[in-house]
């Protein structure tokens, strides 16, 4: 199998976001997944994003790891540039790149088999670490590219396609990234764009470490009544805690909310996240309590979906190395090297 | 003793102490004190994985005549560690000298009767003065070298002023420091007379420095322009990391904002720390890692993901003894091999063997050209005794005209001026090809980055051929770095000779007293340094010219030797190898029977054993 090529042809009813750019040119290859498969609908959703956003595409850098996941950067943002990593290890590589280029936005594409197994601990580093990124895990609770195995996510007592149980706990990843400091916490289904596309954006749109878990089915090994990451499954234990709607900076705010219902939040960047609360008392500026809001309706089976979490002030790593807000990699010679004059001197400081 | 030694500027005192009691500054001092009468030393730490409590020893070699490697043996032991009593004073050549606290009185059987034994009641005096447990032990140390001053010809001068700039500023601690040096004195002066090892003002270090080798490699990164240093501790590499801290809070912030333009992240782990390095190489920055042996086995994935998907990186490898956690704070030149094809599948990387602090620096700086010109992992090899250890060495030298080689990169320029760009396309030969940042046009020169098998156009894919070229162009990359890596050094016997010998790294000093040490016996052989990989023609040249090369290394399994062999076509049966291995520094006094033996002379002097394990 070789690469395939999307045809360019544009459709006179594409229309141009404020950039000029139509949702066409947010899109990459043609997808090699399954058909049906939850990782298209959450590039669909990422492209939707981009494009609202009015994102110039070559301003965002992908990256991601190994598995089905891993593979989608390369069916979204045609014009970004990507990086496949090595297995669990994209958040270290998305570190170094952000350290290196302030400037880009950047986008971590991961699974639960890259993210909860083998790279549980780059997972946990970069987000304690508040790097300036969002990180979509796309969870299937299964390894699909080598056919069916348990993965971390995976329920305990939940059975695989061949009806084995899985015997160990799962890791909640939302659960983690909250007890880990990401500033940003999000849960979403593949197959609910509309809550989908506005959290991806709204976590593109913040400072700091973003975090959404995407609970994202697995056709082929992971779709049938004994997993709790089925369509059904999700469909029926799905508890939104709030809908959301990002309003750019400087729009004009329309919002049809009822007081009392809704919230809205600042971001950084002046952006305003305004949440359309489903559930009754739910603050997600406060950590604490979407830590234990989301145990009780775990212990429930259910399946707590919105953005859980957000501190709109949040810093990032740079902010703590305190870098200048040059790029490094545009800093030259000049800039770097402190020349001859200044090795005499090191040199006399040495004898 | 009519048969005690009588040494001028020439000869080994080595420090028994207690690691965590204060003794380093002050022995430290002792060296340095040597070298500001213009004598040469070469000073060398053996030192515990350890804190506080273990045996650590500080060698130092007066060397009039500039050997800088590790002689072997002991003319003068100063034995302030009773743990290590027994063989410590087992150490000392017949007719040395044994310094010691002569305040507990010791039982005759406690010494030997061909060295002299010179006593110093360092606790008495001690005692006498101070009152504060902690004072005590490290004004001890200050006596000691006062004490030692007196007996071997140092000017006490050279050592006020040291303890001037030492504590410049302070002048309270000043004061109190040369009072302490001045009892030791006075108590020899009083009491004893000098001894037959004399230190005597000379001419011969010149415009020289001292310096650690991790030290200057670190600087060496500064000068190179990195921007991004990932790391985990681990010895005996985190002084890299420590000294790349220190000079870029000196050089690299901006005066203006107060802000860094650099950017340095204590990873979880080795592997994090190569990846973050991975991620800026990919986005343009200069990035470097400092590890160790157990580091590069961690790191090997993503050592070949650089290899394959053609990504700048830098490690500093100070090498230790291994496998595994081997002897972490000994010396050893045993990671070539795992360096030089780390991953899996076919994979080679470039590596730097530099021979001192001096090219540590060079070095250091010459790797981030290196590896945005040949878009893969470099290494720096050092190792612990370069590392760890202040060593004279040239000074370090820049030319201001030079700026940083960013090698083959497509600017917007490039691409709108309409340039066909293949990211993995050969396109002059060299099989280096173009990359571009990410970022750095809206829709032109953006690509998708893989471990996985692509086309020039980076496109995935599996077939054979596209597969097959993409490996071969690899292999005419690395026939290009042949030409970028320093040439190797040959020292030619002033005799003509069939025989000849291959070395490298830390092991030089040594080696160029061996071959002194060889020729006066009448062996002469020519020598080759080796200053990087992959090997150069002159290197099999050089094989090709003798009938004979020795391979000169420290470690057990000749590495150095194996890459030759395996790089070069060359009959293994032609170099016999040379290993030293123990974990201490080799010296010229070990390759000299090693070879000479060989060679069939009589085996000049057999090399003493060690005391420090």
């Amino acid at each position: 199998m070789t690469y395939l090529a999307k045809p360019r042809l544009h459709h006179p009813s594409l229309s141009p976001n404020d950039l000029g750019f139509t949702r066409r040119d947010y899109e990459g290859s043609v997808s090699t997944l399954c058909a049906g498969c939850g990782h298209d609908s959450i590039s669909a959703a990422i492209i939707q994003a981009c494009y609202d956003l009015n994102l110039p595409p070559h301003r965002l850098a992908k990256l991601s790891g190994i598995g089905c996941s891993s593979k989608t950067p390369d069916y979204f943002l045609g014009a970004s540039h990507g990086f496949n990593t090595v297995h669990g290890r994209m958040p270290s590589v998305l570190t170094g790149a952000n350290l290196a280029n302030r400037e880009l936005i950047y986008l971590g594409v991961s699974g639960d088999g890259d993210s909860a197994s083998i790279g549980l601990g780059q997972f946990a580093h970069a987000i304690r670490r508040g790097v300036n990124m969002t990180y979509i895990v796309e969870n299937n609770g299964v390894y699909g590219l080598t056919k069916g195995q348990f993965s971390a996510t995976s329920d305990k007592g939940s059975k695989s396609k061949r009806g084995v149980e899985n015997h160990d706990s799962a890791i909640d990843l939302v659960s983690l990234a909250l007890q880990l400091g990401a500033t940003f916490v999000a849960r979403s289904f593949s197959g609910d764009k509309a809550q989908l596309a506005p959290l991806i954006r709204a976590a593109l749109a913040h400072k700091g470490a973003a975090f959404i878990d995407c609970v994202s089915p697995c056709v082929q090994f992971n779709n049938h009544s004994g997993s709790t990451k089925s369509y059904d499954y999700v469909r029926e234990h799905n508890e939104a805690v709030n809908r959301l709607d990002v309003i750019a900076k400087r729009a004009p705010i329309e919002v049809d909310y009822a007081p009392g219902t809704t919230t809205t939040v600042t971001q950084h960047d002046g952006s305003v996240l305004a949440l359309h609360k489903l559930a009754a008392h739910y603050d997600p500026t406060d950590r604490i309590a979407a830590m234990t809001y989301l145990a009780h309706r775990q212990a429930q089976g259910e399946v707590v979906t919105g953005l859980l979490y957000v501190d709109p002030e949040a810093s990032d790593l740079h902010d703590s190395l305190q870098t200048v807000s040059t790029p490094l990699t545009a800093l030259d010679g000049k800039d770097l090297i402190p020349g001859s004059a200044v090795l005499a001197k090191i040199n006399a400081d040495l004898r | 003793m009519s048969g005690s030694l009588n040494l001028t500027n020439d000869f080994v005192v080595k420090f028994a102490n207690v690691n965590g009691s204060g003794s380093a500054s002050a022995n430290s001092m002792f060296a340095k004190s040597v070298l500001r009468m213009g004598v040469p030393v070469a000073a060398r730490n053996i030192f515990p994985s350890n804190i506080q409590g273990l045996p650590t020893w500080y060698e130092v070699r007066v060397t009039g005549d500039g050997h800088l490697g590790r002689r072997g043996g002991v003319d003068l032991m100063v034995a302030m560690n009773p743990q290590t009593w027994d063989r410590d004073i087992a150490e000392i050549e017949s007719g040395g000298y044994l310094f010691y606290d002569s305040t507990k009185v010791l039982p005759e059987s406690k010494f030997r009767d061909d060295i002299t034994v010179v006593g110093v009641p360092l606790t008495r005096i001690c005692n006498e003065v101070y009152s504060v447990p902690r004072e005590r032990q490290l004004f001890k140390n200050i006596i000691y070298v006062g004490a030692l001053a007196a007996l071997l010809g140092i000017e006490i001068e050279v050592i006020e002023t040291l303890l001037a700039e030492q504590f410049a500023g302070k002048e309270r601690l000043i004061k109190a420091n040369v009072d302490a040096l001045h009892l030791g004195r006075d108590y020899v002066r009083t009491n004893l007379t000098p001894l037959g090892l004399q230190v005597r003002r000379a001419d011969a270090v010149g415009d020289r420095i001292y310096v650690e080798g991790n030290s200057a490699a670190a600087l060496g990164a500064v000068y190179g322009g990195a921007t991004v240093c990932a790391w985990y501790p681990i010895t005996p590499s985190t002084s890299v990391v420590e000294a790349f801290t220190d000079y870029c809070a000196e050089f690299r912030i901006d005066a203006e904002t107060g802000q860094a333009k650099y950017a340095i992240v204590q990873a979880e782990d080795e592997i994090a720390s190569i990846g973050i390095v991975i991620g800026a190489g990919w986005n343009g920055a200069r990035a470097f890692t400092a590890t160790s042996g157990p580091g590069i086995s961690l790191m090997t994935e993503f050592i070949g993901l650089s290899y394959f998907a053609e990504i700048p990186a830098v490690i500093m490898d100070v090498q230790r003894g291994g496998p595994s956690t081997g002897m972490p704070t000994r010396t050893q030149q045993a990671d070539l091999i795992s360096a030089a094809y780390a991953g899996h599948g076919d994979t080679k990387h470039p590596m730097l063997l530099p021979q001192d602090p001096g090219e540590c620096f060079e070095m250091g700086a010459l790797a981030f050209d290196l590896s945005d010109r040949l878009q893969t992992t470099v290494f720096v090899m050092l190792d612990l005794d370069i590392g760890m250890n202040e060593w004279l060495t040239e000074p370090f030298k820049w030319d201001d005209t030079r700026n940083l080689d960013r090698g083959k990169v497509m600017t917007y320029e490039d691409l709108e001026s309409g340039v066909d760009f293949g990211r993995y396309k050969d396109v002059d030969g060299d099989g280096i090809p173009y990359r571009t940042y990410p970022g750095v046009h809206p829709s032109k020169g953006a690509y998708f980055t893989r471990g996985t098998s692509r086309n020039p156009y980076a496109r995935y894919s599996e077939e054979g051929h596209v597969y097959v070229d993409n490996m071969q162009r690899l292999l005419r990359k690395f026939e290009t770095a042949k030409s970028l890596i320093p040439a190797p050094e040959l020292r030619k016997s002033k005799t003509a000779t069939r025989t000849g010998v291959i070395y490298f790294g830390s092991t030089t000093p040594a080696m160029h007293e061996a071959l002194e040490i060889l020729a006066s016996k009448g062996l002469h052989l020519d020598a080759l340094r080796v200053r990087g990989f992959p090997f150069s023609d002159e290197v099999y040249d050089f094989i090709a010219a003798h009938d004979r090369v020795f391979v000169v290394e420290q470690n057990r399994d000749a590495q150095l030797r194996t890459l030759i062999v395996n790089e070069g076509d060359v009959d293994p049966a032609k170099l016999p190898p040379v290993l030293h291995f123990d974990g201490t520094p080799i010296t010229a006094r070990f390759i000299a029977a090693e070879i000479g033996t060989r060679l069939g002379a009589t085996a000049p002097r057999s090399p003493v054993p060690e005391a420090a394990e």
